[in-house]
């Protein structure tokens, strides 16, 4: 196995609020990792600045081996790496169609982008029923469910999930869980954000325990699972 | 008279066949539901069911197509300001928080409805006003508390995470000084323990007299919270009842729930066994 996704000693601030002050972690290609802790722990932050939204303030990301952290979010996304943003953005005035050719606006190859649309269509048929309509006239589950086809769009080799259940309801979350897995088996590399801490570790080669804007724990998801220090402080068990 | 002295308890909110039709899209067909004083109820519902726009139409937002929506009897207008002062507040699954101000001042634009300071006060800042400020200040302060955010006063709310910007939202809803507050989807983003202290925080909020109607997909949470449960599916109340009746509802289970938490639980431990198991013989 190669590090598809390097982050090392990662610091990121707002202003003068350090959000992240040292994550560190490694994604191997073909893996599902996650990223599991608090409210405010700096997980978001680090997809952000991951994706070329933010800026580190130090440390390095480095994907595929080459750095990253100075380039511009376009170039990142052209890379491979594609983000499902906590929130969803959709772009609400536009269809359903619309914002999924817009994921899929670096790719050249026609044919497929054509079928891999058909495929979000399957995944989530009510996008397919109402692929002309305008994104914000859907529910906000259903936005969730467009913004993780936008995603998917990009065909990426790294696709960042940042709370991808937020919002859906739990038979939608089981379909989301066990799309992530085939994703994966089909070659996709997975970060994923998730407050679903027991589903998110379940499905996850690796996991990592983000606390006040550091990584302190990680370990293979169903170690972590078994972890007494996580179990009591993001199982509620 | 007092509702308090009624035994029976008295139902503060009632949709009665609320329809709501968008175009081609009857997003609610016929919606009864009411709130009984002092009652915390659930809305589930799959994705699209409706439940926002229940909200929506609950709040003024939006004008149902056909059905009516009464406070204490009276009906309500549709207007989300006036809906405001008869007393509902609401959170929104978006959040929709004033970004660029601080954690304070968006507590206090819900505190203005209920200050009483006139336009020549304003412009000429007299004792009157600045006594009128100090109050709402300390009143704002006092929610900030309540809800946990004491030391975030200062911040800027965009800069909040998600889980906290949920609570200022109940803040900002509950300096309206409300009878009835609507939280759509209060967890979401939250972990299992920070969705145990809404559960507590929602519990105080109930026990100060506010009715509450939550939207929650997290079903842990609404099954050990609320006192009653209404199930929406395309746009239909098809359940209601207690967490228990809801719950084991086979209905609801195939349209909603999908596999019991308990069920998911055991799988995710007996797999993660089966690995362990795997990697010691190895």
């Amino acid at each position: 196995m190669t590090a598809l996704l390097e982050v090392d000693d990662l610091s990121v601030a707002y202003g003068a609020i350090e959000a992240v002050r040292s994550v560190s972690f490694v994604v191997e290609e073909g893996q599902i990792v996650c990223l599991i802790g608090a409210n405010g722990a700096g997980k978001t932050t680090t997809l952000r600045t991951i994706s070329g939204l933010l800026r580190p303030r130090a440390g390095d990301i480095r994907f595929d081996g080459r750095s990253i952290a100075k380039d511009p979010a376009h170039t990142i996304l052209e890379r491979g790496i594609a983000h499902s943003p906590e929130g969803r953005r959709v772009f609400a005035r536009m269809t359903v169609e619309e914002n999924l050719q817009l994921g899929a606006y670096t790719r050249k190859d026609e044919a497929a982008v054509r079928s891999d649309m058909q495929r979000v269509y399957e995944l989530f048929p009510v996008l397919g029923e109402r692929r002309n309509q305008k994104a914000g006239l859907f529910s906000g589950g259903e936005q969730q469910m467009l913004a993780i086809g936008r995603a998917m769009m990009s065909k990426p080799r790294l696709l960042m999930l940042d709370e991808p259940s937020m919002g859906l309801s739990p038979i939608m979350t089981q379909l989301i869980f066990d799309t992530i897995k085939e994703l994966q088996q089909q070659g996709t590399t997975i970060l994923l954000v998730e407050q679903n801490a027991l589903a998110a570790l379940a499905l996850s080669d690796r996991g990592y325990v983000v606390d006040l804007g550091a990584t302190t724990l990680e370990g293979p998801g169903h170690e972590l699972l078994a972890d007494e220090r996580v179990r009591a402080a993001y199982l509620g068990t | 008279m007092s509702a308090a002295q009624h035994r029976a308890a008295e139902t503060v909110l009632q949709a009665n066949g609320v329809t709501m039709i968008f175009g081609g899209l009857t997003a609610l067909n016929e919606v009864t539901i009411s709130l009984e004083e002092g009652r915390i109820v659930g809305l589930i519902g799959p994705n699209g069911a409706g439940k926002t726009t229940l909200f929506n139409c609950l709040t003024g937002l939006y004008t149902p197509t056909r059905g009516s929506v009464r406070m204490r009897g009276k009906e309500l207008p549709s207007d989300p300001a006036k809906v405001t002062a008869a007393g509902i507040a609401r959170t929104f699954q978006n959040i929709r928080l004033f970004p660029n101000m601080t954690v304070l001042e968006n507590v206090l634009v819900g505190r203005h409805l209920r200050m009483r300071q006139g336009p020549i006060a304003s412009v000429f800042h007299g004792p009157v006003f600045r006594k009128g400020e100090r109050d709402a200040k300390e009143k704002a302060r006092e929610l900030l508390t309540f809800v946990g955010l004491t030391s975030l006063e200062d911040e800027v709310a965009r800069n909040l995470p998600y889980g906290d910007q949920r609570r200022l939202e109940i803040a900002r809803a509950l300096a309206t000084e409300p009878d009835v507050l609507l939280l759509d989807e209060p967890t979401a983003g939250m972990n299992p323990q920070e969705t145990e202290a809404a559960r507590q925080l929602i519990f105080r909020i109930r026990d100060t007299g506010i009715s509450v109607v939550v939207i929650e997909h997290d079903t842990k949470f609404i099954f050990s919270l609320c006192d009653t449960v209404s199930v929406l599916v395309q746009g239909e109340v098809l359940v209601e009842g207690s967490p228990e009746t809801v719950r084991d509802d086979p209905r609801v289970i195939e349209a909603y729930l999908g596999k019991p938490r308990e069920e998911v639980e055991a799988e995710v431990a007996e797999a993660a066994e089966a690995l362990e198991h795997r990697e010691g013989n190895a």
